[in-house]
């Protein structure tokens, strides 16, 4: 026993042994499916580059799980040489300390990433205050204010893709007294919240949007029109089934893939369901946005590269930033991911129809001041803020509180965590 | 002795009218059928499930029985699809468990006996104190002590290490080894190690001779015990390691909760229950050891 | 030097447990205790700030709902498992054909990690999948159970996939406590003409209290930190209905980025655990003593 003891524990110890060239430890949750697919291109160009990469996949709950592991490394001294972190987050990061010197903005300065991103996508990047060098590196452009909607379902009923929140609602209507569940939903906090900026964006407009969710004015989130916003909530949870509390978001998508619901509203990540069980855009399914005035909600992942010591990992951090804004990853990632290139010179000409429109509305968007980040997937907000959001709009949308009740809720919430 | 004990009750029972007697033995094993039926259902519906394909789950119900042996599942589940990225299975992570818990075990039982021994057969004053100081360590929720269990180990530089993990689930089976093997010791009389105080045998001579020898049955409770404690513990092992040296549970969490991906039910079952399978044996192999150590620890005193 | 060595033997054999303990137990209190001053947020932080967390912390809807479910949970999570325990474990006790198998089914739950099982259960408890879908195909039209997806009742559910888990185990407490009862005295009661049920209710019973004093340990320190089990089943939802507050710890400092606020929930946790187990312990240690 003594000595199968002694065995196992210098087993332990002597099991890490490699040699010296760009090194790099990945902090992700990407595990599965077309995400992993995606990753492993990474993996394999960065292996072929000469380096080596220590995988560190923590799942569950969105990243909540490997935020614990995340925070537990730092604290202990030794933070991955990069991790999933994005939006508002990355900032405070860089407030604790752990992210300066900036290892990476010498290849963001050498690839002109200034050139290659929207001013906009590209300050998220660059810590000490949204100006100062690059420290992490985008990977994508999600929206999140699309509705997914199965055709067949919707063609036999009439209905054709609602472009205002009433003829969203008269379709879901007709769809009841069919028989059909209208809305197919996962009641989890974070879903709740998904549908709720999409609302909040549509019937408040884009100003009332800022204003309230990325400003957090205080007039402005107990003003007459998120009462509307709560109502049109109140509205959808009566579309929903009464097994939806608590479902995972891809049960939701199967069930409009299967015809047994109508439409969900859910972030392009939902397109890879529709993909996997063989379903074409425009064919089977309609990917449309759900109505507003030009708008559109973004959340942008990205990486996140902290200090490290090791020259070696320097150098793994520098290869990674490279390869992650390489034209070939933004493609083949994103064709896997449902989402566009963060990158702006990437063809589309391999994308499908709903990509396309994507990255045809992010410029309108754009252009008419449409384009506003998603607070529920924290771009708008740091996580303190996020939760103080969602904790009320879950409340509401899973019991009878009017929604005055939760507009005041929400505003109190809010100056709470300020 | 549990023999009698059992034929008495059963005599007993007999000594009643036969149709009382019948009535209640059918109600006994209504009852008792009732409750493994609640208890056996969860794995009912974890089994048949990971029988069936994809399709079938769509379609069928939760109860339905499969069409076929469907065993892909298990096969990916184990072995995974061989085609390289996010094809997490489970096979590399068993043996970094195995590494993790064996050393584990050992240690916390170890000086969970050792401190049993002390409370119970050198006592000392304030001795109570000291075992309600071990004790009290059951009730802290883990979730609050991450991060300065993260620190430590980051300063004893064993952290994201299979050493950190064996420290760790050492120090946290403290408590319940010492209430196991104190609660055992306190039933051994004490006459026994005074007598071979008087005969010259020292503290680890009357350890080694007189009650380890004798301590068989509560050892194999508190391997069970801390043996499945370790083995499903997620918290620690997504915390404190990663990538290809983390324990089964986080694998196993890995491929189920991935919340951006297409669902295969019939793998996630498939990998819960082989996830499962150590403790399962174990439970059903030693269970009746289990419940015969208990019987000579739990209540004497 | 001898002689010291060998009288305080025992001492410094218990010595690495105290250790240990002290400074993974209660060291990381004390250190919690510190970070609960503080306005950490993202990372720890050592700058004192007062005490604003507690503040907040009692102000927030969601901490007061996740204390009610724990009191909840807990009360409920006790009494069921203590009772099926004991009734599971009289009935096996009388001469039961297959008794190992059936003590098997009864026990495996406690094997099996709740990542997992918790997906069977979410199934077995959605009305439009498990078992409301199971009654209502064999033609029971209005048979509801829809516990799971209500949230007065979540809480409920918790429990039901809570007393799975975790009855068996007590069950083989008291059964191998019941095995080990010396014969005499029950003999002894029955030539006093007492019936089964005397037996059992008037003398056994009374008899178990190490078991129970074991149960309520083992039994306490499995609902202080459920956590797996809520996330499986409901992530604290419908809404924030069934939030505890190992959940609440775990959000606050890593999710929601405030470890001074989840550093001060930690602290009302330890303090009530210590409040509530601590007598109780004591007592019952002091008992022991006396005997």
């Amino acid at each position: 026993m003594k000595k199968l003891m002694i065995a196992l524990i210098t087993l332990a110890f002597t099991s890490t042994s490699s040699i010296a060239g760009p090194k790099i430890e990945v902090l992700h949750w990407w595990t599965s499916g077309g995400e992993a697919a995606a990753l492993k291109v990474l993996k394999d160009d960065f292996a072929a580059n000469g380096g080596e990469w220590m995988d560190m996949p923590v799942t569950g709950g969105g990243g909540d799980a490997a935020n614990v592991a995340l925070k537990a490394r730092i604290v202990a001294g030794d933070p991955p040489s990069a991790s999933q972190i994005k939006g508002p987050t990355i900032q405070e990061y860089d407030q604790e300390g752990v992210v300066a010197p900036y290892n990476i903005d010498e290849v963001a300065k050498a690839e002109g990433w200034d050139n290659l991103l929207d001013p906009m996508i590209a300050a998220i990047h660059k810590c000490e205050n949204n100006s100062g060098p690059y420290c992490a590196a985008p990977v994508n452009i999600h929206r999140i204010d699309w509705m997914w909607a199965n055709k067949a379902v919707f063609d036999a009923n009439g209905i054709s893709v609602p472009t205002t929140w009433d003829e969203l609602n008269a379709a879901a209507e007709k769809l009841q007294a069919a028989g059909i569940i209208p809305f197919a939903h996962g009641g989890q906090a974070w879903q709740d919240a998904t549908v709720f900026e999409a609302v909040a964006m549509g019937i408040g407009g884009n100003n009332y949007y800022k204003n309230c969710y990325v400003d957090l004015k205080e007039s402005c989130l107990r003003s007459e029109t998120t009462v509307k916003v709560f109502d049109q909530m109140r509205k959808l949870q009566g579309f929903t089934d009464e097994g939806s509390p608590g479902r995972d978001w891809n049960v939701a998508t199967g069930m409009v893939i299967e015809g047994k619901a109508g439409f969900q509203i859910m972030g392009d990540w939902a397109k890879g369901e529709f993909t996997a069980a063989g379903k074409v855009p425009g064919v089977d399914y309609y990917c449309a946005a759900t109505p507003s005035n030009n708008g559109y909600l973004y959340n942008v992942d990205s990486f996140i590269f902290y200090k490290s010591s090791d020259p070696d990992k320097q150098a793994g951090q520098k290869l990674l930033a490279k390869l992650m804004m390489g034209k070939n990853f933004q493609k083949v990632f994103n064709l896997y991911k449902g989402s566009i290139p963060a990158r702006l010179d990437v063809s589309m000409d391999e994308f499908d129809k709903c990509a396309k429109t994507s990255n045809a509305d992010i410029k309108t968007a754009g252009a008419s001041g449409g384009l506003v980040p998603s607070f529920a997937h924290g771009m708008a907000q740091g996580n303190t803020m996020k939760a103080a959001l969602q904790d009320i709009i879950t409340e509401h949308f899973n019991s009878d509180m009017s929604s005055v009740d939760a507009a005041n809720a929400l505003a109190d919430s809010v100056l709470a965590n300020m | 002795m549990q023999d009698s004990l059992k034929s008495s009750s059963y005599q007993q029972l007999e000594q009643k009218s036969k149709y009382t007697n019948i009535f209640l033995r059918w109600f006994l094993y209504f009852i008792l059928i009732l409750f493994a039926s609640y208890f056996i259902f969860p794995l009912y519906v974890m089994v048949v499930t990971s029988l069936k394909t994809m399709e079938e789950i769509r379609q069928g119900t939760l109860l339905s029985w499969p069409r076929g042996l469907n065993l892909e599942s298990w096969a990916v589940a184990w072995g995974g699809r061989g085609y390289g990225a996010g094809d997490t299975f489970l096979r590399p992570y068993f043996w970094n468990s195995i590494k993790m818990v064996v050393p584990a075990v050992f240690f916390s039982t170890f000086i969970g006996a050792m401190t049993g021994y002390v409370l119970t057969k050198w006592r000392f004053k304030g001795d109570q104190w000291v075992f309600l100081f071990l004790l009290f360590g059951c009730f802290i929720p883990f979730q609050a002590i991450l991060l300065p269990m993260a620190r430590t180990l980051g300063v004893l530089g064993i952290s994201n290490s299979v050493i950190g993990l064996v420290l760790v689930h050492t120090v946290y089976g403290i408590p319940f080894t010492t209430l196991f093997f104190r609660n055992y010791y306190i039933s051994v009389p004490t006459e026994l190690v005074k007598a071979a105080r008087i005969d010259g045998a020292g503290f680890f001579k009357i350890f080694f001779k007189i009650l380890l020898p004798i301590s068989a049955p509560i050892i194999v409770v508190t391997v069970i015990w801390q043996f499945t404690q370790i083995w499903n513990d997620f918290l620690f092992g997504s915390t404190f390691s990663f990538g290809e040296a983390a324990p089964i549970q986080v694998a196993l969490n890995n491929m189920v909760l991935s919340s951006t991906s297409v669902k295969e039910y019939n793998v996630d079952m498939a990998s819960a229950i082989i996830a499962g399978i150590p403790t399962l044996i174990v439970y059903v192999l030693a269970g009746k050891y289990f419940i015969r150590g208990l019987t000579s620890g739990a209540v004497k005193g | 030097m001898f002689k010291w060595l060998e009288k305080n033997l025992p001492k410094i054999v218990m010595a690495p447990a105290v250790g240990l303990i002290g400074w993974f137990v209660y060291g990381f209190v004390l250190w919690t205790l510190y970070i609960s001053f503080t306005n950490s947020k993202i990372l720890p932080k050592y700058e004192l700030w007062g005490f604003g967390q507690y503040e907040k912390l009692w102000a927030s809807r969601k901490w007061l709902i996740a204390v009610d479910n724990l009191l909840i949970f807990t009360a409920l999570f006790l009494i069921f498992c203590v009772v099926i325990g004991i009734i599971l474990a009289i009935f096996l006790d009388q001469k039961i054909r297959a008794e190992g198998l059936l003590r098997t089914i009864y026990l495996y739950p406690m094997a099996l990690s709740f990542i997992v099982t918790g997906t069977a259960w979410k199934w077995i408890l959605n009305p439009t999948l498990g078992i409301q879908k199971m009654f209502r195909d064999w033609g029971f039209e209005n048979f509801t159970f829809d516990w799971l997806v209500d949230r007065e009742m979540a809480i409920y559910t918790i429990v039901i996939a809570g007393v799975w888990q975790s009855a068996g185990f007590v069950m083989a407490l008291f059964l191998a406590g019941l095995r080990s009862v010396e014969d005499e005295i029950v003999k002894a009661a029955k030539i006093d003409g007492a019936s089964l049920f005397t037996v059992y209710w008037k003398i056994l019973l009374p008899m178990m209290r190490p078991v129970f004093f074991t149960s309520f340990v083992i039994l306490v320190h499995i609902s202080i930190k459920s956590y797996d089990l809520i996330v499986a089943l409901t992530q604290g939802g419908p809404g924030i209905s069934t939030t505890m507050p190992a959940l609440y710890m775990t959000q606050t400092a890593f999710h929601k980025s405030q470890v001074g606020l989840s550093a001060a929930s930690a602290m009302m946790m330890f303090m009530a655990v210590a409040a509530v187990i601590i007598p109780y312990l004591y007592s019952e240690l002091r008992r022991e003593n006396a005997r």
